[in-house]
């Protein structure tokens, strides 16, 4: 297995692709590992990633960003894009990557791979290096839903040590994927297929989702109205709790320390200065500022708000049908450099993930096809703690196609 | 309070009570100590508080060294406990009695670790064993009116504290702390004047000295015409002033937001009733009770009653001896207690146990020992932990009541004390009592007090009616 390099594995250095941590190397391991290894995974490598898990492309890694395999010249997406692109080099038959608004489903379309993302609380954060609290979500990268579900087994299920981790009990993902999915209400929502998306990934996403009712679910549409806002939403909520979370780095204890002149808060600023890149650090400041007095109410308190909205909006949704079909990104892999100007241009290609962790429902990447040579993933977005019967679409549309299964040339 | 380090940093080597969760390490995440929330619980209803069925935990965020995650994990706007009180006897000397201080809240977080400043090598040390202790804050109102009633207020919430077994309130470990927030206003203001904020006074009687001097200090401020700067001040013991911190710390914004690690807790009110019937009797009520149905003097009540130990171990002796209570209690609180004075040891650290104290006083009860004699087997006691029906038997120190064997000492008493016959023969009938405590040295203290007096007393006449029968 590959571990993206926001997990703590012990005795192995976990840099969180940050010069921070470049070179710290924790005492224990992360729970998620720490139950793979007593299923007798095996630790391959840890995966590259955009730095603490902030970014869309990999190209946010303090080392180097990471490329993907259909194309050495374009992004593998991210933030697990060392994940994902391992997987689909066949460099590791599978990787835990982490989802805190589209980071292992979106690196996951891009490279042609199935990706999961969890209900919120079902694996355990113990060992997850923290980026945003209530959003992250630790996940398996792997070539087809059956081995997903494999790995969702052994690592899901309450843990004593994550205070935010779900009681309930995990059921036999892998006695789930039965094959059919006769019967099943999927839901399209009509503002996830919005104009300026990438013409190929239309296609591609709506031929899967006419394939999906040609396997026997019968497909409605339906309407999400809050999903403009969980952008700004998620970019108020996850930089103020990243601005904490990230507090801790300040070079006294562990990881980089920048000594020189002045006293020690002089050698705090600089070790913060140096050791976190633009946008770790254009995070930290947004969400110091949405936090900080006099600002709360109108942003942080506002968006938790609206959170609520958007969750109430989505159980809703779910009162209709029992699964939702989208696509992961409206564009597909985009070459290195070309958005890393542009902060906000990057952000939007996570519009179809974020408000499925603002709502705190699992979601599932699926290769459904290709896009100028490139690929595409279908988005699968279930209710609360319904990984099961996603996996279990997933599985039955791959029984019927072939996407899963391409490789790359390299 | 968020992990399963033992919280005895006092006594511990440093940097041994800690783990990843209170090193605040990348990825570790704080469970919460279910505990320590009863113990916040039970001490609000001690104190009359409300318990709002919810209640949350919310992150301080502010950097410092000794702030391993560079945020604390408090509570902001929904504590435990709220709107409480406490009823103290006031400060009769400004004409003030009995009336309620409130309480505002009490809620709890985590302790920091402890930094070691200033220590002239150009660094400064952290031990971390302290980070992430349990730390309960009880916040008062601004009721109190002197240094004195703050001192009462103090004496109050530390012995319910104690009662309750929810701290030691020793202040010299660090388990019970005080920061006092004081102004002064013209007599007959309704409105408060700016306060300071007084903080490292560790014990009761800095804390008043404390409030005295810097009612005293803010007076000349504004005397010669200034305005007391609202500030945080330290106390200095050694020169009993309090100093401006001002420039240690600026104004933080300390950014509060819900701990997303943490859910919300429900504490519905059948939870608060099973904790509210866990409350036990406090100390002014144990020794209210034990004044009216004890008769014990108000002073010797409150003693009795001033720690849980000490009235649970005096209400243990009473039952297994149906003793006196007035006799008990001239024990434990005059040679029991100077014994264990002597040795700085709280009384559930007794040797003498309440079954061994009330042996000795059933064997003063019986007449095999006198009062004198039972002192002495009771530091015997101490000194050994045995029982006192043994020392007594070890060291044959059962009281003599035999006639003849304290005749023989009288006898010898008056015969080697020819003056003091005299006296008596005299009219100086003091030097009977004189001679009572020769027989006491020649018995080794054993001869019953009054028996040896009456016998000597005997002895004296005879010897006054020979004298007179002489030619």
């Amino acid at each position: 297995m590959q571990i993206k390099d926001l997990l703590c594995t012990n005795g192995i250095a976990t840099t969180c692709a940050s010069r921070m941590l470049a070179e710290y190397i924790p005492v224990y391991d992360a729970t998620a590992v720490a139950r793979l290894r007593e299923h007798g995974a095996v630790l391959l490598g840890k995966g590259n990633m955009d730095e603490f898990g902030m970014g869309s492309s990999t190209e946010n890694s303090a080392f180097f960003p990471t490329r993907n395999p259909w194309d050495t010249g374009r992004v593998p997406g991210g933030s697990s894009g060392g994940s994902a692109a391992a997987v689909s080099a066949g460099a590791a038959p599978f990787a835990l990557g982490t989802d805190t608004g589209g980071s292992i489903r979106q690196p996951a379309s891009f490279c042609g791979v199935t990706g999961l993302k969890p209900t919120y609380g079902r694996v355990s954060r113990y060992g997850l290096v923290a980026y945003a609290s209530s959003l992250d979500q630790v996940g398996p990268i792997a070539r087809d839903a059956a081995d997903c579900a494999l790995i969702l087994q052994s690592i899901a299920g309450h843990d004593s040590r994550d205070a935010t981790s779900l009681p309930d009990a995990v059921p036999d993902y892998s006695a789930a994927l039965t094959g059919d999915i006769s019967g099943l209400r999927l839901g399209v929502p009509s503002e996830y297929f919005a104009e300026g998306m990438d013409a190929g990934v239309r296609a591609a996403v709506t031929a899967a989702i006419d394939q999906l009712a040609a396997l026997g679910a019968e497909i409605r549409e339906v309407s999400l109205p809050t999903t403009q806002y969980a952008l700004a939403c998620y970019y108020i909520i996850a930089p103020s709790e990243c601005s904490a979370n990230l507090a801790r780095y300040d070079g006294v204890k562990y990881g980089y320390s920048h000594q020189g002149d002045g006293d020690m808060w002089e050698a705090m600023e600089r070790t913060r200065q140096h050791g976190f890149g633009p946008e770790v650090k254009r995070r930290i400041m947004l969400g110091a500022f949405a936090l900080s007095s006099g600002y709360y109410d109108a942003y942080y308190h506002k968006a938790q708000q609206v959170r609520t909205l958007i969750r109430q909006d989505f159980a809703h949704v779910f009162e209709e049908v029992d699964a939702l079909a989208a696509p992961v990104s409206p564009v597909v892999a985009f070459p290195i450099g070309e958005r890393t100007d542009d902060p906000v241009r990057m952000y939007l290609v996570d519009v179809y993930t974020l408000p499925v962790n603002m709502a705190g429902l699992p979601a599932m990447s699926v290769p459904c096809g290709f896009s100028n040579g490139l690929p595409v993933g279908l988005q699968l977005i279930g209710p609360h703690l319904s990984e099961d019967r996603l996996l279990n679409i997933a599985h039955t549309y791959q029984q019927a196609t072939e996407w899963h299964r391409e490789r790359p040339g390299i | 309070m968020f992990c399963g380090c033992p919280a005895d940093y006092q006594a511990a080597e440093p940097n041994t009570r800690t783990c990843p969760v209170c090193l605040g390490l990348p990825g570790a995440l704080p469970v919460i100590n279910r505990r320590a929330v009863e113990y916040t619980v039970l001490t609000g209803l001690a104190l009359n508080c409300r318990i709002p069925e919810f209640t949350k935990f919310d992150r301080k965020n502010y950097p410092y060294p000794d702030l391993m995650k560079g945020y604390q994990i408090s509570q902001y706007d929904l504590p435990l406990a709220l709107d409480g009180f406490l009823e103290i006897d006031g400060d009769t000397q400004l004409g003030l009695g009995r009336r309620r201080i409130g309480v505002e809240r009490v809620h709890l977080e985590e302790d920091v670790a402890k930094s070691y400043d200033d220590r002239g090598e150009g660094y400064s040390l952290v031990d971390v064993n302290r980070s992430g202790v349990p730390l309960m804050e009880v916040v008062s109102k601004p009721d109190m009116r002197s240094a004195e009633e703050a001192r009462q207020y103090l004496t109050l919430l530390h012995s319910i504290v104690q009662y309750l077994g929810v701290s030691t309130g020793n202040m010299q470990d660090g388990n019970f702390r005080c920061d006092a927030n004081v102004s002064i206003r013209p007599v007959g203001s309704q409105i408060l004047g700016t306060r300071t904020e007084v903080k490292n006074m560790n014990s009761f009687r800095a804390v008043y000295q404390a409030l005295e001097y810097e009612v005293v200090r803010q007076r000349e401020v504004i005397e010669d015409g200034g305005a007391v700067v609202q500030e945080t001040r330290g106390w200095i013991e050694e020169r009993e002033v309090t100093v401006s911190q001002r420039s240690k710390e600026y104004a933080h914004d300390y950014r509060y937001f819900p701990e997303p690690d943490l859910p919300p807790l429900r504490i519905g009110p059948e939870r608060v009733a099973e904790l509210a019937a866990e409350l036990p009797e406090f100390a002014p009520q144990r020794s209210a009770r034990f004044q009216a149905d004890l008769a014990l003097s108000g002073y010797d009540a409150d003693l009795l009653a001033g720690s849980r130990s000490m009235a649970n171990y005096f209400e243990t002796t009473l039952t297994l001896r149906d003793a006196d209570a007035a006799e008990v209690a001239n024990w434990m609180l005059g040679d029991l207690a100077r014994l264990l004075n002597q040795d700085h040891r709280e009384i559930d650290a007794s040797p003498v146990t309440p079954q061994r104290l009330a042996d000795l006083l059933a064997l003063v009860a019986d007449g095999t020992l006198s009062t004198s004699l039972a002192k002495t087997v009771l530091e015997e006691m101490y000194a050994t932990g045995g029982e006192p029906a043994d020392i007594v038997r070890e060291q044959g120190l059962g009281q003599i009541s035999d006639t003849g064997a304290i005749e023989a000492a009288v006898a010898e008493a008056i015969a080697a004390n020819p003056k003091a016959v005299a006296d008596y023969i005299s009219g100086k009938d003091t030097a009977a009592r004189f001679l009572m405590g020769q027989v006491m040295r020649l018995t080794k203290g054993q001869a019953q007090p009054e028996l040896a007096l009456r016998l000597v007393q005997e002895g004296l006449e005879l010897q006054k009616t020979r004298g007179s029968l002489e030619p």
